[in-house]
């Protein structure tokens, strides 16, 4: 695990700059989650943070070499997609009633 | 080579990405918010994804890969698409001018009615008995 996480120090410059890009667009996301007007703003915000993380999983999987953690971001991103349609679903039915 | 061919897909993902967030929070609208989010959100990740792959290089990861650019493009713009269509049905109006689904929506089912029929008939059409 050490040698892995030694491993990282040597990662391809261009993946290390792509995954400082995407930690700066997690904050920006973050700011839209914590002003958004209204709800379904916050809900698009923070599906696009499961994106983010997502492709921050895929990059570090690409470092490490590691597999399993493109499978992690798969699972990541279908727990992200199953909230935010039920976030969906629960702005449509409230406003039926 | 393969190296800095996977770093330059993973910085044009990236930046896609970023766009997406900057969209995000600059766009007036809510639903132009949502159109930047998902579309170049939904590019960015899969240039990400090719990068993960290409520089894997298994047969075990491109595969998984495949997989993943696969689910990607179905989740992502139907989420968005959900969402929009939720957002407008609570009452959210865009920032335009016209309004071309007003109306359209049946009150109770949430059913959309095509142009046509919305210009033909004011009623919905009744079967007559």
């Amino acid at each position: 695990m050490t040698e892995r996480l030694i491993g990282l120090a040597g990662a391809s410059p261009l993946i290390a700059v792509s995954m400082l890009l995407l930690v700066i667009g997690l904050l920006l996301a973050l700011v839209r989650v914590v002003h958004g007007p209204r709800i379904p703003d916050r809900v698009i915000a923070l599906d696009l943070m499961a994106s983010l993380v997502v492709g921050l999983l895929l990059l570090l999987g690409a470092t490490l070499r590691l597999l399993a953690l493109v499978d992690i971001g798969i699972v990541l991103a279908l727990i992200a997609f199953l909230g935010t349609v039920a976030f969906a679903s629960l702005i449509e039915r409230r406003t039926r009633e | 080579m393969t190296e800095w061919i996977a770093g330059i897909l993973a910085l044009i993902g990236s930046l896609l990405m970023l766009i997406a967030a900057i969209g995000l929070l600059r766009m007036p609208d809510f639903y132009t918010r949502m159109q930047a989010s998902a579309k170049a959100s939904t590019l960015g990740i899969l240039f990400i994804v090719s990068a993960t792959g290409l520089t894997l290089g298994s047969l075990a990861a491109l595969l998984h890969t495949f997989l993943a650019s696969l689910f990607f493009i179905l989740t992502i713009p139907i989420a968005a698409h959900l969402l929009g269509r939720a957002a407008y049905l609570s009452g959210l109006l865009p920032l335009v001018i016209e309004d071309d689904l007003a109306g359209r929506y049946h009150p109770r089912t949430h059913e959309l009615r095509g142009a046509d029929e919305t210009t033909s008939a004011v009623v919905p059409s009744v079967p007559n008995d």
